[in-house]
């Protein structure tokens, strides 16, 4: 009878292809979820050092890149091997709660001020990086703020409070955006932006948006790499994520985080081991 | 920089190139809300056949609830399903997080109530129609209900389809579930959107014209077989 056959090939298709998601899903045992930011991915970073590890290992890094905050709640409610972020602060508390077991500074990159090229509120000659900020809220310009408690976020709500200014007001934007999309939207509407230099430089959609003000060491972008608890979250595979959280602070992991370059800029500098992320 | 003629010279050269990382996204955005679609089928045609004929305390209820959840939107969907699938949930034992098998789980729950609401809609303007007929011969509910839906087939097919192109346009919720990894669960819409966020415009747009084509020819597909079966059967 058609209807029944039609039903039963309509059945048959629904299993097979429910069984050959399910396949494809568990092809390969050895790989680990690896949470971290949009900023690591976006600027092509994880592309050209995954493929070193997994040659060296076998594993496969799967990276889930949220903004710096999703990543800790990721982490924190067992859904990711691994971390690796940008907010020294946040993850020294993060191990504090007995998430995490260890910690070890990975590379550091900058975080970049960028603007229109008139650059009405004048930040390109501004002594530090708290007075560009304290410029930005004087000619009260538009600034977009990610404003998503990513890393980036919490590093320019630190810049404001150096500053002495609480931003708020028409001209203080909060995007509720990753870096790219609030790179997009500042362009858009010629706004001010802090991002990271990473993502800076990989991002295409620039009009008349410019670097105006870099180099101070309060602009400083450090990543780190944490061990999440045995204890807290035993089904994971703390195997698997020790050995890349290993392998990234050992000389073949920093000098591939060294290799990596785009337009000829290198993008992060690898310091594990030093002291310097504070 | 950016113009429309960009995009689509974009799109050309990576349908062209037969570029492996597309052909990979493509076949997993349409293995992912294929499967979606004909699972939500299966449990979506009866179960709003079934509120058409029973009447029930609550049916009405039934109705607006599914009405309701018609607009249930994308990322609530996946918030829910990623709750339910997360280490903490309550299925997160089954370790289906960041899968393609959680991306399907969130459309179903997506267009279940789309393809469950009209059909209830379709198969109860025939149960009005054929009622009398089909109780003179004796004729059970469980037993019209078949007869119900392979009599309103071209309607349901095209319920079914709306399914299936709310399932391949929608993105919130399969970035929550998936994780837009690369080479996993990355299919065309959260690779639009990472590519927007690149900023590398062109080539978001780019997949956005073979998005819409692919939909275009399985709807294409669907028409022409719907016309085919209606032209035999007279």
């Amino acid at each position: 009878m058609t209807i029944k056959r039609f039903v039963g090939t309509l059945a048959g298709l629904g299993l097979a292809m429910a069984f050959a998601t399910n396949a494809a899903a568990e092809e390969d045992e050895r790989f680990i979820n690896l949470a971290s930011t949009t900023s690591t991915e976006q600027s092509g970073l994880f592309d050209a050092i995954l493929p070193q590890f997994k040659e060296a290992t076998g594993i496969d890094v799967r990276v889930v890149a949220v903004g710096t905050g999703q990543a800790f709640e990721l982490a924190r409610r067992g859904d990711a091997d691994s971390l690796l972020v940008h907010d020294t602060a946040g993850e020294k508390a993060f191990i504090e709660e007995g998430y995490a077991t260890e910690r070890q500074p990975v590379m550091y990159n900058d975080f970049v001020l960028i603007g229109p090229g008139e650059d009405p509120a004048d930040i390109a000659d501004a002594d530090d990086a708290a007075d560009a900020f304290a410029r930005i809220a004087d000619a009260e310009v538009p600034f977009a703020s990610r404003g998503d408690d990513s890393g980036t976020n919490r590093a320019e709500l630190r810049l404001w409070e150096s500053a002495g200014v609480d931003p708020g007001g028409e001209w203080y934007r909060e995007l509720g955006s990753g870096m790219g999309p609030t790179l997009n939207t500042a362009a858009g509407m010629d706004a001010y932006v802090m991002s990271d230099r990473a993502t800076w430089v990989a991002f295409d959609n620039r009009q008349d948006l410019e670097i105006l003000f870099d180099g101070d060491e309060a602009l400083f972008n450090q990543y780190g790499s944490l061990l999440i608890s045995e204890e807290r979250h035993p089904h994971l595979k703390h195997d698997l994520a020790k050995q890349w959280h290993e392998w990234l602070i050992s000389a073949d992991g920093q000098q591939a985080i060294a290799d990596y370059e785009l337009d000829g800029q290198q993008l992060f500098f690898p310091n594990a081991g030093e002291n310097g992320d504070d | 920089m950016l113009s429309e003629d960009n995009a689509f010279t974009t799109a050309l050269q990576l349908i062209i190139g037969l570029d492996e990382t597309l052909v990979g996204i493509v076949a997993l955005s349409m293995q992912v809300s294929l499967t979606a679609v004909l699972i939500a089928a299966m449990l979506g045609l009866p179960l709003g056949a079934a509120v058409a004929l029973w009447r029930f305390p609550g049916r009405g209820l039934v109705i607006i609830i599914l009405n309701a959840f018609m607009g249930l939107p994308p990322v609530v969907a996946g918030l829910v399903v990623y709750l339910m699938l997360s280490r903490a949930g309550p299925l997160g034992e089954l370790g289906l997080l960041f899968t393609p098998s959680a991306m399907v789980i969130a459309q179903i729950l997506l267009i279940l109530p789309i393809i469950a609401a009209l059909t209830r809609q379709h198969t109860e303007e025939r149960w009005d129609e054929y009622r009398e007929q089909l109780t003179s011969f004796r004729v059970s509910r469980v037993r019209a209900i078949p007869t119900l839906l392979w009599d309103a087939r071209f309607s349901l097919m095209t319920v079914i389809l709306a399914g299936f192109g709310r399932a391949s346009a929608e993105v919130g919720a399969v970035m929550i579930v998936g994780g837009n990894i690369d080479g996993v669960t990355r299919v065309m819409t959260t690779a639009i959107v990472l590519e927007t966020n690149k900023g590398n415009l062109p080539l978001a747009l780019g997949l956005g014209m073979i998005l819409l084509l692919l939909v275009a020819l399985i709807n294409a597909g669907a028409f022409l077989i719907g016309e085919e079966a209606r032209r035999r059967l007279g």
